[in-house]
């Protein structure tokens, strides 16, 4: 549906996207993650047609739309801001799409009172924006974009602006609204839950580059870059070096002096220097000695009740530092707390390794 | 930003910044009663009297000097009028709408550079300025010196003294006027809102008349007030430029004060004059109110 090749895109000096290649079909919801700055808004500015490309190709459904006027786009968008017409009512700016594309007005006001419907406005119509909520005026923008039927809708972060729960019942819904239609959704967000939550696949950016694209399983057990590991979830991140490299397995030296064994097929044939990823959640912690192909005897530094979950600094010798998250109840089972020594494992599987930046 | 009115009425401090409000304005109600309230009423009182042979006012009652004001000679002069305040209005609307636009469009360094660039011609006397359009429009002026030498015309243009000058004159003098409250409006414009109007299909014309017309609308009806108002009343421009061959109801009503003392009659055309405007901006509100209304 959307096929972007070697997009750069440069505001004076900076380099906001920098030789972007991505493929996105037809009824996917992908999302553009990454911090502010890294260049995802450039990228869907340039979808809608608000920014032009210094180099690269940009075609939607097959039509090379590199250059074409934003009005002249089979695509909409939901603003960060809304960008609700103030002056107009809400069917008024539902309906303004279609009024744009001559669409007759007793289709245009089926069509409307249809999509009113679907994101559940009834007896809002004749309001102005501003005496709507925060939740209704965000769906009135996503009324308004999707009624003229793009075929790709593009969503910048639209669920910014709202508190917590209300975000967390829009994503669900939002995630529904886009299966009902069948619609592409290319949606641009900073916050790696929400990414993981509704899209199909995820392209991460940083500075500018797509460092990886892939499924949220994919992103956040496989990291490729640092960047992402880091970026997705939480990571530890330890530096290490190549000691031995076996059929299945390879032993490793990460800084401090412990010794590690990760999958062979991990670590890139051609450095000796990289750094091992592992999740606080996969790091196993009991007081009496746990099962597993890496295990170390470490102090808990510090404790931190997080309601569900229990967060444990840990120090092992030589210095190496670790964060685990264990579930609350094993915690209070076995009463961890600072000061303790206990037992650390690290399963082979669940170890990462990734290249140095 | 349009919630920000019955925010602040909601307030539970409203109630002090009334009374503070009140003592606030209460320099500006008494000179506003003293030097525009008395003299109007002064007018009206006048344009009910007679005069004497010397040009004394004489109190007493007559609808004579009304009746003259509708006499033809004087509704051609006013016609005349507000054809050239319209015209100077709408000169001044498709000139300076851009200007306006323009400079809300840069970023605010600039734009402060800018808008003093629009300020600049106050600093010096509009009498001065004037003058200085005669040096460059009269046939052996500026501007034809400059044409005659390009050799793109071959004779000197008449512009000086013509209808043609006391339009240039009053569009040069009014135009800061309407830049500079379509700026107002322009610069709270959310750039989001053209975005969109453009992502749902509105080519450049159908965003301008449909979304970027309507949210400037307050500062249009401003400026269109601020030019059209003084311009209908000018007499100053009209005397230098039009060479006195052109009047319109500013110098008519000046002539009854100073050169015919004839004050009931003058006063008389002041007050019809006055509820023309009042009729005008009432009619305007009316428009504004139902663009901008929330």
């Amino acid at each position: 549906m959307i096929e972007i090749q070697d997009v750069t895109k440069r505001f004076g000096d900076f380099t906001a996207v920098n030789n972007v290649s991505l493929r996105v079909e037809a009824g996917e919801f992908i999302t553009l993650l990454g911090p502010s700055g890294c260049g995802k808004t450039t990228l869907l500015r340039m979808l809608s047609g608000f920014e032009t490309p210094d180099a690269g190709v940009i075609r939607i459904g097959g039509e090379d739309v590199t250059h074409l006027a934003p009005y002249r786009r089979n695509v909409n968008q939901v603003f960060q801001s809304y960008a609700l017409f103030p002056h107009m009512t809400v069917r008024e700016n539902i309906g303004f799409g279609l009024r744009m594309q001559k669409v007759a007005s007793a289709e245009a006001a089926r069509r409307i009172e249809e999509v009113v419907a679907l994101v559940a406005l009834q007896g809002f119509e004749d309001r102005k924006p501003t005496q709507l909520s925060g939740g209704q005026r965000q769906r009135v923008a996503l009324a308004r974009a999707i009624v003229p039927r793009p075929s790709v809708l593009l969503l910048d972060e639209p669920l910014s602006a709202l508190d917590a729960k209300l975000r967390g019942q829009m994503q669900i819904e939002l995630k529904r609204l886009q299966k009902h239609l069948g619609m592409t959704f290319v949606f641009v967000t900073h916050d790696q839950e929400e990414a993981l939550t509704m899209s199909d696949r995820i392209a991460v950016f940083n500075r500018g580059r797509l460092e990886q694209l892939g499924t949220a399983t994919e992103i956040y057990h496989q990291p490729q870059t640092a960047f992402v590991a880091d970026f997705i979830g939480e990571a530890n991140l330890l530096p290490a070096e190549l000691i031995s490299r076996g059929e299945t397995t390879a032993r490793v030296r990460i800084e401090g002096g412990l010794e590690l064994t990760v999958s062979a097929a991990q670590w890139p044939a051609d450095v000796t220097r990289a750094l091992v990823s592992v999740r606080p959640e996969k790091v196993h912690v009991s007081k009496k000695p746990v099962e597993c192909e890496n295990v170390f005897e470490a102090r808990v530094t510090e404790e931190l009740f997080q309601g569900a979950l229990d967060r444990l600094d840990l120090e092992f010798t030589g210095g190496t530092k670790l964060t685990a998250v264990v579930a609350n109840e094993s915690a209070l089972l076995e009463a961890i707390h600072a000061g303790d020594r206990v037992w650390c494992g690290l399963h082979t599987d669940d170890l990462v390794v990734v290249r140095m930046e | 930003m349009q919630a920000l009115p019955s925010d602040l009425s909601d307030s539970p401090h409203a109630k002090r910044p009334r009374v503070w409000g009140w003592v606030l304005l209460a320099p500006m109600i008494a000179w506003l009663a003293l030097f525009v309230i008395v003299p109007m009423g002064i007018l009206f009182v006048y344009s009910f009297c007679s005069r004497d042979d010397l040009g004394r006012v004489v109190f007493e009652f007559t609808w004579d000097n009304y009746r003259r004001v509708f006499d033809p000679i004087y509704l051609a002069v006013l016609g005349r009028s507000v054809g050239y305040a319209a015209l100077t209005t709408a000169l001044c609307v498709m000139l300076g709408y851009p200007v306006a636009w323009f400079i809300a469009r840069q970023r605010e360094e600039v734009r402060n550079r800018l808008l003093l660039l629009v300020m600049i011609p106050f600093w010096t006397s509009f009498l001065i300025r004037t003058y200085a359009w005669i040096t460059i429009l009269k046939s052996e002026g500026l501007l034809n010196g400059f044409l005659l030498s390009a050799k793109v015309i071959p004779a000197p243009l008449e512009i000086l003294y013509t209808p043609a000058a006391v339009v240039i004159g009053l569009v040069y003098a009014y135009l800061p006027f309407m830049i500079l409250p379509i700026y107002g409006s322009a610069e709270k414009l959310d750039n989001a809102l053209v975005d969109a109007a453009h992502d749902l299909g509105a080519g450049p014309v159908r965003a301008f008349s449909e979304v970027i017309v309507p949210l400037t609308w307050p500062g249009i009806a401003a400026g269109v007030l601020l030019v059209f108002v003084p311009a209908i009343g000018m007499f100053a421009i009209t005397d230098l430029m039009g060479g006195a061959k052109v009047p319109m109801i500013g110098n008519v009503i000046q002539n009854q004060f100073f050169k015919a003392r004839n004050w009931p009659f003058g006063a008389a055309l002041g007050v019809v004059f006055t509820m023309m405007f009042i009729f005008a901006y009432a009619l305007l509100q009316r428009r504004g109110a139902r663009h901008s209304q929330s």
